[in-house]
C-alpha cells in the first residue's frame, strides 16, 4: 500500500481554478468540477482545495459551490479558506469535506481551531504554516494567503498548532510556490523533527524525485503539489495530470 | 430502483453520482411512499449512532425499513454509520439499533493509535463475496473515517476485515443485508466497483 500520500493542491478563485507563483500572478487553469472529474479517473487519494481570496477579502466559504465539488469528488477532500467559526466547520463537514485547513485562524482565533479539533477529531484539522524567507535568509510566518507577516518562529509555531489540536501540519513555502525548484527541505526537516503529527510538504515540487527527497531526507508524511499537476512540459501548458499509480508505488515505498 | 435514504446524516450526493457513473440511477429520498417502491436501499450515514436512530424514528422510517429488509428481503447496504446501525446497540449511544445483524458497536481503545481511524486502509475479503468481485488484487483499498467499530458476534456474517490496532469487521453480509464500514463513495475505483457490484446483486 502506498503510505505516502501524493496530494494535488487546487486553488479556488471566484469558482475558477487558478495557479499562483509565490502566492501571486494567478494563471487561470479551468473549471474545478472538471478537474475533480479528471482526478477521479487518476485514482488520486486525496485532494486539497484552498480558496485564496476568502481570508484576504474576509468572505465566507461558498457552500453551494463546495457542495457541488463534494458531490462530484470520489475521494476525500480537504478545504481551507474563510472558515472562522465552529458552526461553519460543522456545515462543511456535513456537505462532505473531510478535513479543514486553517491558516489565518491559527493566529486570530486559535480557540476555534481547538473547538473544531474537539468536535471532529484532530485528524480533521490541518494547520497550514505559510513561510517566506526574509532578506537575511530566515523564515517568517505569514497569514492571510501570504499577505501578513507574523512574529512567530516557524518551528515553535508548528509545535503551537499541534497543541491547538491540528492533526496534520502543511508546511507551505511561499518562495517556492509555483517555482518548481524543489521543496524547501531544510525547514520541512526542522519541523518534521519537532512535531509528532504528520507533515505535508508543499511548495516547489517539480517531479517524483522531489517527493522522494521530501519523504526521505525531510521526513514528510505526505507530499503536495500544484504546478506539477496542472501544468505540462517546459512551456507550462495547462493540463491536469497525475503520475501513474504504479510509478508512485514503485518510487515512494 | 435504488433508493438512498436521506435522513440528514451527511452528504449523499457522491453516492448517487458514483452509482450514476457505473450506469445505475438512484433516488435520494426520505419519503415513505418512495422508499416503499425501492428494489434496493442504501442506508448512508455520518455522525452519531443515537442521532441516526432518532432521525429515522422522527421520519417514521424504522417500521418501513424493517418491512423492506426483514419481511420483503430487499437488498440493503449500510455505509459507515449506516452499517453500524444494523447492529443491536452501540457504546456510542443509548438507543437501540436496527438489530438485523448480531453485533454491537464498540469504541476503539488505544493509547498508541489515533482515533478516529481515518484514511485509506486495506480490506481483507475473508470470504468470497459478490460485493468484492472484479476488484484489483492484491490490495482492496478503501477510505475510512470512524471512531467506533462493528463487533460482529455472528461470525458467518463477516465478509471483510481490516487491521487498525486490532482486526475489526469492515464488511458484513447476512442474506439480503450488507454493510461496509468504509466509504465506497470516497474510494474511487474500488468504491465504484463495489457500488456497481451492489447494484448488480440479485
Amino acid at each position: 500500500m502506498l503510505q505516502t500520500r501524493v496530494i494535488p493542491v487546487l486553488l479556488l478563485k471566484n469558482k475558477g481554478l487558478v495557479k499562483t507563483v509565490q502566492f501571486k500572478n494567478e494563471t487561470y487553469i479551468g473549471d474545478p468540477i472538471n478537474a475533480v472529474k479528471i482526478f477521479n479517473d487518476k485514482e488520486v487519494d486525496e485532494l486539497v482545495f484552498l480558496d485564496i481570496d476568502a481570508s484576504k477579502n474576509g468572505t465566507e466559504p461558498n457552500i453551494p459551490f463546495l457542495q457541488q465539488i463534494c458531490t462530484e469528488c470520489f475521494m476525500p477532500i480537504s478545504y481551507g479558506g474563510g472558515v472562522r467559526t465552529l458552526d461553519m466547520a460543522k456545515i462543511l463537514f456535513k456537505i462532505g469535506i473531510e478535513k479543514l485547513i486553517f491558516n489565518t485562524l491559527l493566529f486570530e482565533s486559535p480557540n476555534v481551531v481547538t473547538d473544531v479539533s474537539n468536535y471532529a477529531g484532530s485528524s480533521s484539522v490541518i494547520a497550514s504554516i505559510d513561510l517566506k524567507k526574509n532578506m537575511w535568509g530566515k523564515f517568517n510566518v505569514f497569514s492571510h494567503s501570504g499577505k501578513d507577516i507574523r512574529t512567530k518562529d516557524p518551528i515553535a509555531f508548528a509545535k503551537e498548532t499541534e497543541n491547538m489540536g491540528a492533526g496534520e501540519i502543511m508546511v507551505n513555502v511561499v518562495d517556492n510556490d509555483g517555482m518548481m525548484n524543489g521543496y524547501a527541505l531544510d525547514i520541512i526537516q526542522k519541523i518534521t523533527s519537532t512535531v509528532a503529527v504528520p507533515v505535508i510538504a508543499c511548495g516547489g515540487a517539480k517531479d517524483i524525485e522531489d517527493f522522494k527527497k521530501a519523504v526521505r531526507s525531510a521526513g514528510a508524511s505526505a507530499v503536495a503539489a500544484g504546478s506539477m499537476f496542472v501544468f505540462y512540459g517546459k512551456h507550462k501548458a495547462v493540463l491536469i495530470n497525475y503520475p501513474d499509480r504504479s510509478i508512485l508505488e514503485k518510487e515512494l515505498i | 430502483m435504488i433508493v438512498i435514504i436521506d435522513y440528514g446524516m451527511g452528504n449523499v450526493g457522491s453516492i448517487q453520482n458514483m452509482l450514476k457513473r457505473t450506469g445505475f440511477e438512484s433516488i435520494v429520498s426520505r419519503d415513505r411512499s418512495v422508499i416503499d417502491t425501492a428494489d434496493k436501499i442504501i442506508l448512508p450515514g455520518v455522525g452519531a449512532f443515537d442521532a441516526a436512530m432518532q432521525s429515522l424514528k422522527e421520519l417514521d422510517l424504522i417500521d418501513l425499513l424493517h418491512q423492506k429488509a426483514v419481511v420483503e428481503k430487499k437488498t440493503i447496504l449500510g455505509i459507515c454509520l449506516g452499517m453500524q446501525i444494523l447492529a443491536a446497540s452501540s457504546e456510542e449511544g443509548k438507543l437501540k439499533g436496527l438489530g438485523w445483524i448480531d453485533a454491537e458497536v464498540k469504541k476503539f481503545q488505544s493509547d498508541k493509535l489515533k482515533i478516529p481511524h481515518m484514511g485509506w486502509n486495506i480490506v481483507h475479503d475473508v470470504k468470497q463475496s459478490q460485493l468484492f468481485a472484479n476488484m484489483h488484487k492484491p490490495e482492496l483499498r478503501f477510505y475510512f473515517v470512524h471512531s467506533y467499530y462493528f463487533n460482529c458476534h455472528d461470525k458467518t456474517a463477516i465478509i471483510g476485515e481490516t487491521d487498525y490496532g486490532k482486526r475489526f469487521t469492515s464488511a458484513v453480509n447476512k442474506e439480503n443485508i450488507w454493510g461496509v464500514q468504509f466509504h465506497p463513495e470516497k474510494s474511487h475505483k474500488f468504491g465504484m466497483q463495489l457500488l456497481k457490484n451492489f447494484a448488480e446483486l440479485n
